[in-house]
């Protein structure tokens, strides 16, 4: 059986699985890393949304064997830097976003890498750029969603 | 006149002067108990509370009858079923300061485990953090009182939580007393600790022993009087938001129980269909990461080292299937037998002037992101099961009658929910891992995917909805409401086992479907002799409740036509609804929305105003919403998506009752209204040949972002109550009553069906029956950003 290795969350893993299983099985059932959510698997709900060198993507849609041995994978667990909150998750604590939670750490994944795709396009975070992400939110929290991305962007 | 028969307003019970103690001089008494523990352990009981009047007098013209709910609705009943055992729930004081509460009820997401800790924290004046609430088990000695529904756990659970916090807290300031040899009306507790005059300080960990109780005892005891209140009504943050933030918040299939591999069923192509054979079961047995594959009774099932092998074992599998339930049936064969159960109207029609109208309201999927989940491990005679689960005494029972075991041998776990809106009164999952680790002999983490929540999971029941009412040139005579559906499923009856078991009896479950719908209906105006009848057909559909059963498809219905009574007697139809409501109260909170949201401001063509209200759990609500139905609105490009008419603005106004956390109660409504936007404009299942259609979010059009309104203004009014009402599912029907009338006047279309896509062209190629999971992507990398 092959193995992976590449860098989860700052740390260096090594994984013997088959080439084809998809990333997010790896991350969750594998590494025990919880925090990217299953919500359909086939990229569009994007509850898994992490971070791959510092983009957003979903692990639910890559096989392992596309991940490079260079890779920096982030999940919502290595957003924060130690104890102190990125200020995307600030933004969130502080307009009380989250109902049941389980979309959260995707948005919250989204909206890192949004805004910086906004910063380095050279565009507003305004509804416009907010509205081209796709995550989806059962519980209906996407105005404190808006509200939290706009202030969050403000301390990036 | 009939609202003479209501009972007086409540007198307000004396007010102790601000002594903050619990001396229960003048003031209501509550029973408490104590339990016998070696530390600091209290009880409470359910005790009767009349505190809600009825409406008051009202000067509409035609007044109706009054219909149940006015008297007597779903939560007084959930109450009074709750009543006989409530006196089990218990409140500790840990040695470290902290107290314990485990909630007989399940959180998922409406935030219940927060006000729970902050009707503690106000009661025993703690902080908020210094409470612990976790879900408790199921625990079967509870009988009717530990099923989360009808939005009733704070009206149910408010007054026990706090005679029992109250009666801690009576019990460690008297121990206090006596440690420090002072008179305990010279103490003072906050934030965990009692001090006296001369600057003392004890903490409630240094006194839970000394004020434990070595017999029980029955002890009475006063409340807090609302004026004394610090953190009741103070907007609180989710106390697990930071958990949620950074990924640590624990989800059923995020736990780690030994050997409880990844686990999925292969399911029929037809609603509920059943396996017959399987060609190929021993290749997919030796399917990379494959350990196990059996035959069950809702598929075969899959067990792998990994969720993306167990779905790649079902992929490959070639089963035969029986049949399904709904067997070559279609949207329009199921709406010509509802059509067929109308139950008739009485007002004939053509004699004078009637108002007419006739709705249908197709199937809506009920999964919430969380898909269906548990796990299960069966082993030599005894079960354990984790899940997130509102009803697990229910659970509790229908697994130890599929496994053939004693209830007592299965322990049921409650796990935080991701998303539940109703369906987790359903514990499809729970049964499902608990029949396929008996099977397989191994612990499973059993998880439904995207596509099996959607096209064989809970649904919303197509309903039909019809109207008449009879007017004069400035009345309304009568208003008959017909509601007709397939049948909701409330074989959970009211959380316990019995209850489930009498609602599974022939007939029982209309029974029951016919009292929630009298107990929660009420039609807000006075329309003159006024009725509203629900007819049921059971056609083998998984059904359920979905942010409410009956409300949002009912009151769309009416606001609509009422707003065609407005047009025929020729007013405005805020200021029709203002004089044909039946209270003050009521029109409160429609004057709220039509201020704030400037009812009757002028409006570009292709653009209007709706306004809608609503009533129930205790509450008024109201919602003015205003809708862009122009070209360039409907047709912008979006992927995949559903764009269709947006509503831009929402204003939304909301009594429910004694607020215990306002930050809480406007995230509820702020859900409630997104949900609405999903009804009425983007959201349904499509019946076909047997099966469900959709099966992605990019199928099913729950509102995302590009959907949801960029204006939201949540109006929480004050309220005199001194009890808390329902939230959870009340923000849906007024707006989405709004809603349907807002696009009747922006296109002068009047809606006959919802949501208003239902029969557009799908913007999508349906995923294939066989296999019945989609495979994944592996172009993920390519749409990084």
């Amino acid at each position: 059986m092959p193995t992976h290795t590449f860098t989860l969350n700052g740390e260096r893993v090594s994984v013997d699985v088959e080439d084809d299983v998809r990333l997010l099985w790896v991350i969750r059932d594998l590494l025990g890393v919880t925090g990217p959510k299953y919500g359909c698997g086939i990229n569009v709900c994007k509850a898994c949304t992490s971070h791959i060198n510092g983009k957003a993507f979903n692990p639910c849609s890559v096989q392992v064997c596309d991940i490079k041995d260079s890779d920096e994978v982030t999940t919502i667990e290595g957003l924060a830097d130690g104890d102190e909150l990125h200020p995307m998750q600030q933004a969130w604590l502080d307009r009380d976003v989250p109902q049941c939670g389980y979309c959260q750490p995707g948005q919250i994944m989204a909206a890192v890498a949004k805004v910086r795709q906004c910063r380095a396009e050279g565009r507003d975070v305004d509804d416009d750029a907010i509205e081209e992400i796709r995550n989806i939110c059962r519980c209906g929290t996407y105005n404190r969603i808006r509200e939290a991305i706009k202030a969050g962007a403000e301390n990036m | 006149m009939a609202n003479h028969r209501f009972a007086p307003a409540p007198s307000k019970p004396p007010r102790e002067p601000g002594t903050g103690l619990r001396a229960p001089l003048g003031r209501r008494k509550f029973l408490g108990y104590l339990i016998a523990a070696p530390t600091l352990v209290v009880a409470a009981e359910l005790t009767r509370e009349q505190v809600f009047g009825g409406p008051s007098a009202s000067a509409a013209p035609i007044p109706s009858a009054p219909q149940t709910p006015e008297a007597y609705d779903l939560l007084d009943l959930l109450r009074d079923a709750s009543r006989p055992t409530a006196n089990l729930i218990r409140v500790e004081v840990n040695r470290d300061g902290t107290v314990s509460f485990a909630l007989p009820r399940s959180d998922n997401g409406q935030g219940i485990v927060t006000s729970t800790q902050m009707i503690i924290a106000e009661e025993m004046n703690l902080d908020v953090d210094q409470v612990h609430v976790t879900l408790a088990d199921a625990r079967p000695e509870l009988m009717f009182n530990q099923i989360t529904g009808g939005s009733s756990t704070t009206f149910t659970t408010y007054t026990p939580i706090r005679v029992a916090a109250a009666l801690a807290q009576m019990r460690l300031l008297d121990a206090a007393g006596q440690l420090l040899q002072q008179d305990v009306r010279t103490l003072s507790a906050r934030a965990g600790l009692i001090r006296d005059e001369a600057g003392k300080v004890l903490s409630y960990g240094d006194l839970t022993e000394a004020a434990a109780s070595a017999v029980d005892k029955q002890v009475e005891v006063a409340l807090k009087p609302r004026e004394q209140f610090t953190v009741i009504g103070k907007p609180q943050s989710k106390t697990d938001a930071r958990d949620i933030v950074t990924g640590r918040k624990c989800f059923a299939t995020d736990l780690q129980i030994p050997n409880a591999l990844p686990t999925v069923i292969c399911r029929a192509p037809e609603l509920n269909g059943t396996p017959d054979s399987v060609d190929n079961i021993d290749d997919v047995r030796k399917m990379p990461g494959v350990t196990d594959v059996e035959v069950v009774s809702t598929g075969v099932a899959v067990r792998a080292k990994t969720f993306g092998q167990a779905i790649d074992g079902v992929r490959a599998l070639r089963v035969q299937w029986n049949d399904g339930t709904a067997h070559g049936e279609d949207d329009e064969s199921i709406l010509a037998k509802l059509r067929a159960a109308e139950l008739p109207l009485a007002v004939p029609a053509g004699v004078g002037d009637t108002v007419e109208g006739s709705f249908t309201f197709y199937f809506k999927s009920n999964s919430s992101l969380e898909t269906n989940c548990a796990i299960a491990d069966v082993s030599h005679g005894r079960a354990e099961i984790w899940g997130p689960m509102k009803n697990p005494i229910a659970a509790q029972n229908a697994i130890a009658e599929k496994l053939g075991i004693p209830q007592g041998s299965v322990v049921v776990h409650v796990t935080q929910g991701g998303g539940s809106f109703g369906r987790k009164l359903f514990f499809d999952a729970a049964l499902e891992a608990a029949e396929v680790s008996q099977t397989m002999g191994k612990p499973v983490k059993l998880m439904w995917t995207r596509a099996d929540d959607s096209r064989q999971g809970r649904v919303h029941p197509m309903a039909t909805s019809r109207i008449r009412a009879s007017v004069t040139k400035d009345s309304v005579l009568s208003y008959e409401q017909r509601h007709t559906s397939v049948s909701t499923d409330f074989t959970h009856g009211l959380g316990e086992a019995l209850t489930a078991t009498g609602a599974k009896a022939p007939g029982g479950n209309l029974t029951f479907a016919e009292s929630i719908f009298e107990l929660t209906q009420v039609t807000p105006y006075e329309y003159g002799v006024s009725t509203r009848l629900l007819n049921e057909v059971d056609m083998g559909f998984n059904t359920g409740s979905m942010r409410n059963v009956y409300s949002p498809d009912v009151a769309t219905a009416r606001e609509v036509v009422t707003d065609q009574l407005a047009a025929k007697v020729g007013q405005d139809p805020y200021e029709f609804r203002r004089q044909f409501l039946k209270n003050d109260r009521m029109r409160a909170a429609l004057d709220a929305v039509a201020k704030e949201g400037r009812w009757g401001r002028s409006m570009k063509k292709g653009t209007a105003q709706g306004i809608g209200f609503h009533t129930e759990y205790k509450g008024v609500s109201a919602a003015l919403v205003e809708i862009d139905c122009r070209p360039d609105t409907v047709n912008r490009p979006i992927r995949e998506g559903v764009t269709g008419p947006r509503v831009t603005r929402v204003t939304f106004a909301v009594d429910v009752g004694l607020v215990i956390n306002p930050k809480g109660l406007e995230a509820q409504m702020m859900g409630g209204i997104n949900d609405a936007i999903a009804l009425i404009l983007t959201s349904s299942l499509h019946l076909t040949d047997g099966h469900f259609v959709e099966a992605s979010w990019d199928n099913y059009f729950y509102t995302r972002e590009w959907n949801t309104p960029p204006e939201m203004n949540i109006i929480v009014l004050d309220s005199p109550s001194d009890e808390p009402g329902g939230a959870g599912e009340f923000g849906v029907a007024a707006t989405a009553g709004a809603i349907a009338c807002a696009y009747a006047r922006a296109t002068g279309l009047v809606p006959q069906y919802f949501p208003i896509n239902h029969k557009d062209p799908f913007p999508f190629e349906p995923k294939p029956l066989v296999p019945p999971i989609p495979e994944s992507p592996t172009d993920g990398l390519r749409y990084t950003y």
